[in-house]
């Protein structure tokens, strides 16, 4: 026990006189969660639409104003043909064209039927896919409206289902709520992970492992030698990142603080435990630094930080569910956005206690102090 | 270049062994790195262990000190197996790399403390031995500096004297004076010598011929075996050379292995 202090002292020492991780500590937190959220945006706005009048009616006029008082669509371009507003499309000036034929408002009126044209660059798929349901839905309010009140007869309003719906646990919808406790469980993966990947084998690059490995330090000491720091810097990340979030973006977690640090406390050894793995795999910090790679992009990607895990593929979940991201990821927002209690993420903890457990056990077991 | 103190070695008649090897060999893969070398390290000895570049050193000292399993053969170091008892062999022992391998990014002190805790000597004992080190090395000034900015020599002596903080029975050296200036390489001899006097065995690896005429016995090593085992002075008046320099030149030109 005496000789683990020594071993952290040291660990502490080197680590506070690295001006760079120091720097990241503070900096990462408060400049990626400050900045990224706002750029990653996913809701879609700006939707550029060239539009082909060719009828150039009262009804073009008043769906055309419709469309613009949206406020999702920027009308770009007007075209007489649709030969010249695919030009639009091709540059890239255009999203999405909508063609009105020259016979809408007569046959509007006369027919009660006219098809319109709507074409999209499908390269951004989500921004055609939820572009074009927008135009859709526009033009089904135009068409209701020009039913009732259409043509000076009263037409009786078919049968209709109207849907009233509340959002629970983010009752604006609003985009960061969604996204900020997700980028900073983010930050502290990448924190965490990077810098316990690239330790050991940097002791390996430099040689002083092997004046370490002369000594009679146990594995589990210089193990634990190694977790304990980058577990303090971790926390300092998440306490940065939960005030980040509450003055930049006014998310004040509705669950108990308390129980977030516990859970981020049990997360982090088990984070820290795959780094150092890592770490005693490689044999340089090129090595490290691809594996960590590897593995981490695994993580962004498949623990449901952009895309929901339930709607992933089978296999894809049974993979993103052997992730200790994944579950820290559900908790977290559970924890910051509904205000769960420690019942409800009970089974997180066990867990992510078990990948804890694990994955430091074999990087003890890993550290081979005799080759 | 007389070292100030004359070391003289144990008699082998009463002396206790520090290290035993028998037919110790290591293999990576089909190469032979080490050949079944057999030999006895008495206590209080200073051992020399010489041999061209890849001649196989390294690797003997790395087996005895616990870093490397052996392929085959029998060793025990302080009376600790090699096999099975390398963490009990670790705690009896000091050890200096070939490659400096202190931390720079800490300071002279902090370098001592924490190696000197690792091997479970007293914070009290460390906190009052560390500073008389530190001066008698001639480093009281850069006590509190890092270490990364020392020169070569001065950080040689000290990854020697935190090898020997904790007091071990033996002490490996893996080229300790390599790149060291002339003056620097006395004082380390001298420092060696005073170690030996205190009952520590010595256990060195050197590429200086001169430096080999300090040993009590010298140990020829030529593509993983041993070639010659024996005081300089019976080595000399074995191969009728006058000086170790031409024993190694006629012992050594016949290795087919160079540069590793």
């Amino acid at each position: 026990m005496k000789r683990l202090r020594f071993i952290l002292q040291k660990e502490f020492r080197q680590m506070f006189r690295d001006r760079t991780i120091l720097a990241m500590m503070f900096m990462l937190p408060l400049i990626q969660l400050g900045i990224l959220p706002l750029a990653m945006n996913l809701d879609v706005k700006n939707i550029n639409l060239a539009i082909v009048d060719k009828d150039h009616s009262t009804y073009t006029q008043k769906l055309i104003s419709k469309i613009g008082a949206s406020g999702y669509f920027k009308i770009v371009a007007t075209a007489p043909a649709y030969k010249k507003a695919l030009v639009t499309l091709e540059n890239g000036t255009a999203d999405i064209i909508l063609e009105i034929p020259a016979s809408f408002e007569r046959n509007l009126v006369r027919e009660g039927s006219q098809p319109l044209n709507v074409t999209a660059d499908a390269i951004n798929g989500i921004k055609s896919g939820i572009g074009s349901a927008y135009l859709l839905t526009v033009i089904r309010d135009f068409n209701q409206e020009i039913r009732l009140t259409g043509n000076g007869q009263s037409i009786a309003a078919p049968a209709m289902i109207d849907m009233a719906s509340a959002a629970w646990f983010n009752p604006y919808e609003k985009f960061t709520w969604y996204i900020v406790p997700g980028v900073l469980v983010l930050l502290l993966t990448l924190v965490g992970g990077f810098l316990s990947a690239l330790n050991i084998v940097r002791e390996k690059e430099i040689g002083t492992i092997e004046q370490i490995n002369v000594t009679p330090i146990k594995k589990w000491q210089f193990i634990v030698g190694k977790l304990v720091p980058f577990w303090v810097v971790g926390m300092i990340v998440l306490t940065v990142g939960l005030l980040v979030a509450r003055l930049f973006y006014g998310i004040i977690p509705v669950g108990s603080l308390l129980l977030l640090y516990l859970l981020a406390a049990v997360y982090l050894v088990a984070l820290l435990g795959f780094g150092l793995l890592v770490s005693t795999i490689s044999n340089n910090q090129l090595q490290a630094m691809f594996i960590a790679f590897f593995f981490i992009m695994i993580f962004v990607l498949m623990s449901g930080l952009f895309t929901s895990v339930d709607s992933m593929p089978t296999w894809a979940r049974s993979i993103a569910a052997g992730l200790p991201i994944t579950h820290f990821m559900k908790a977290v927002r559970m924890i910051i956005l509904k205000g769960s209690s420690f019942k409800d993420v009970s089974s997180v903890f066990i867990i992510e206690g078990l990948f804890a457990i694990g994955l430091n056990a074999l990087a003890i077991w890993n550290y081979r102090k005799t080759q | 270049m007389d070292p100030v103190i004359n070391h003289q070695p144990p008699s082998p008649a009463t002396a206790e062994t520090a290290i035993e090897c028998r037919e110790l060999t290591k293999k990576f893969g089909d190469f032979i790195a080490v050949d079944r070398i057999s030999f006895r390290v008495q206590r209080c000895e200073i051992f020399g262990f010489l041999g061209a570049n890849g001649a196989g050193k390294t690797t003997a000292m790395r087996m005895l000190c616990g870093l490397s399993y052996p392929s085959s053969g029998h060793a025990t170091v302080a009376g600790f197996d090699v096999y099975r008892q390398q963490e009990k062999i670790k705690q009896h022992i000091g050890y200096m790399s070939q490659k400096f391998s202190l931390y720079d990014d800490l300071t002279p002190l902090e370098n001592i403390k924490f190696f000197g805790g690792v091997y479970g000597v007293a914070e009290k004992e460390i906190r009052e031995r560390s500073h008389d080190l530190v001066r008698s090395l001639g480093l009281d000034r850069e006590a509190n500096k890092l270490v990364g900015g020392l020169p070569l020599g001065w950080k040689q002596k000290l990854a020697f004297a935190v090898a020997l903080f904790h007091r071990p029975r033996i002490v490996f050296l893996d080229e300790p004076t390599g790149g060291v200036d002339p003056v620097t390489r006395r004082q380390f001899w001298d420092m060696i010598y005073e170690a030996a006097e205190k009952g520590v065995t010595i256990f060195v690896t050197t590429h200086y011929m001169d430096e080999s005429e300090y040993c009590n016995r010298v140990t020829i090593m030529v593509d993983g075996k041993i070639e010659a085992l024996d005081t300089p002075a019976n080595l000399k008046h074995r191969f009728a050379c006058d000086n170790m320099d031409e024993v190694f030149y006629r012992l050594a030109r016949t290795a087919r292995r160079s540069d590793s």
